[in-house]
């Protein structure tokens, strides 16, 4: 049960204008991962080289208990991978596709695709030319999620869907869950997505990764506070504050290691506490990035 | 089962508060009875369509507020006191009067101002509910 799904430790890679920095991240298995940062922060590379499709310069990682990439192929038989730039056969059908799957991979579950094929809308005798973006996207995940793997890596598996579809692909990506042996990682520009499904959030920016961890945990780190500050008084400089925002005499308070005691050290210094509110991960997102960009250091 | 959980964006709390608050509903209204046994969190994360920590977390405060009992590999299970819904409501109840507390000392109202306010919605309720009959 704690066995890991998926281990990075001290990966690098570098490119001419991007670099990957010591990349580390655990994945228990019977857990869903969720990567999450802004356009370019890293996460699709990350994903490439724990599918072994990109070759770190330097780090261990291993997936199911193989190294990669040099035990990749003995992996691959348990991983279900798909992005958004997997290639189908335009002129062949859904169908096809089906069956060559079913040929390869003796995990290939008949009964499940079907009952996806009708879930997603989709027809096996629809040609893949023939479909729209989404229909693709979900074409792609039923090939995968019927192969029933033991873990999931998906890059981005929600992106460019309308939200019926989004929902239908969160809601079998939760059914994976029933079976504690199971895992996803996966990445997605929809913070709500990854906030309602994920039980670890790793979060990326600028190639390195800016915390790794219990998504409970990550979000109740986090608070919003709305402060009074009558006229004469100064807000002291506390601890886990990375942003305070203040016009006139009320204050926004951004706090990233929230302690009990955090509101009534303001009270002491004469401010007065109007609320302490949790935030979104869209919102803490957007505050971690933020900080980052104005080189803010805490 | 756990068609009928309801997580929203326009609810502004966490969403393991949300599933508390569901959990309670239920035992509160008797369709989760005193002593039963509930899902399991692996198995209620499913139904819902949320992450198995999320339903943990609510599982563990539950249990911690006596709401709910774990036994150790037998699984979770309503608490087997008769009041648990009663409890639930009085808990609900307290949540509701601190917040009201909180609110009046930002206007710097006295308990006795409170009171008088409480009370003057207790009319405006009753007028309210006298109209709607």
């Amino acid at each position: 049960m704690n066995e890991l799904a998926v281990e990075l430790e001290g990966v690098c890679k570098s490119y001419r204008f991007f670099e990957l920095d010591d990349i580390a991240l655990q994945l228990p298995s019977g857990t869903i991962m969720g990567l999450i940062g802004p356009n370019g922060a890293g996460k699709s590379t990350t994903i490439r080289i724990l599918m072994g499709l990109v070759h770190q310069d330097r780090g261990e990682v291993r997936v199911l208990g193989h190294s990669m990439p040099d035990e990749q192929v003995a992996a691959k038989w348990d991983v279900g991978f798909a992005s958004d730039d997997m290639r189908l056969y335009d002129s062949l059908t859904l169908g096809w596709h089906m069956n060559f799957m079913k040929s390869i991979y003796e995990s290939w579950d008949a009964g499940y695709a079907q009952l996806l094929l009708k879930k997603f809308g989709l027809h096996a005798d629809q040609k893949i030319k023939g479909l729209s973006h989404g229909q693709r996207v979900k074409a792609t995940m039923l090939l995968v999620l019927a192969r029933r793997p033991k873990l999931l890596v998906l890059d981005e598996p929600t992106t460019a869907l309308d939200p019926v579809a989004r929902h239908e692909i969160l809601r079998e990506l939760t059914d994976v869950m029933v079976d504690e042996d199971r895992s996803i990682l996966f990445s997605s520009q929809n913070t709500q997505d990854i906030e309602q499904i994920s039980d670890r959030i790793t979060f990326i920016d600028r190639g390195r990764i800016i915390d790794s961890m219990d998504k409970e945990a990550y979000l109740d780190r986090w608070r919003r506070l709305r402060l009074e500050v009558p006229v004469g008084v100064a807000l002291p400089a506390l601890p886990g504050i990375i942003g305070i925002r203040q016009t006139g005499r009320l204050a926004v308070v951004i706090a990233n290691a929230f302690e009990a005691d955090l509101p009534g050290a303001y009270e002491n210094s004469g401010a007065r506490v109007q609320a302490v509110e949790n935030m979104t991960l869209e919102e803490i997102f957007v505050a971690n990035v933020e900080r980052s960009r104005e080189g803010v250091t805490v | 089962m756990g068609g009928s959980f309801i997580i929203s964006q326009a609810d502004k709390r966490p969403l393991y508060l949300q599933i508390m608050e569901q959990i309670r509903q239920r035992i509160a209204v008797g369709d989760w009875a005193s002593g039963q046994s509930i899902p399991s969190i692996r198995q209620l994360a499913v139904d819902i369509g949320v992450s198995v920590i999320t339903v943990k977390r609510a599982y563990l405060e539950l249990e911690r507020d006596g709401v709910i009992v774990t036994r150790q590999g037998k699984g979770s299970f309503v608490a087997s006191d008769a009041h648990v819904g009663t409890r639930i409501r009085e808990q609900e109840l307290a949540q509701h009067l601190e917040q009201a507390v909180r609110s009046a000392a930002l206007l710097g109202l006295s308990p006795k101002d409170l009171e008088k306010r409480i009370r003057a919605s207790y009319d405006r309720v009753a007028d309210a509910e006298k109209e709607s009959v």
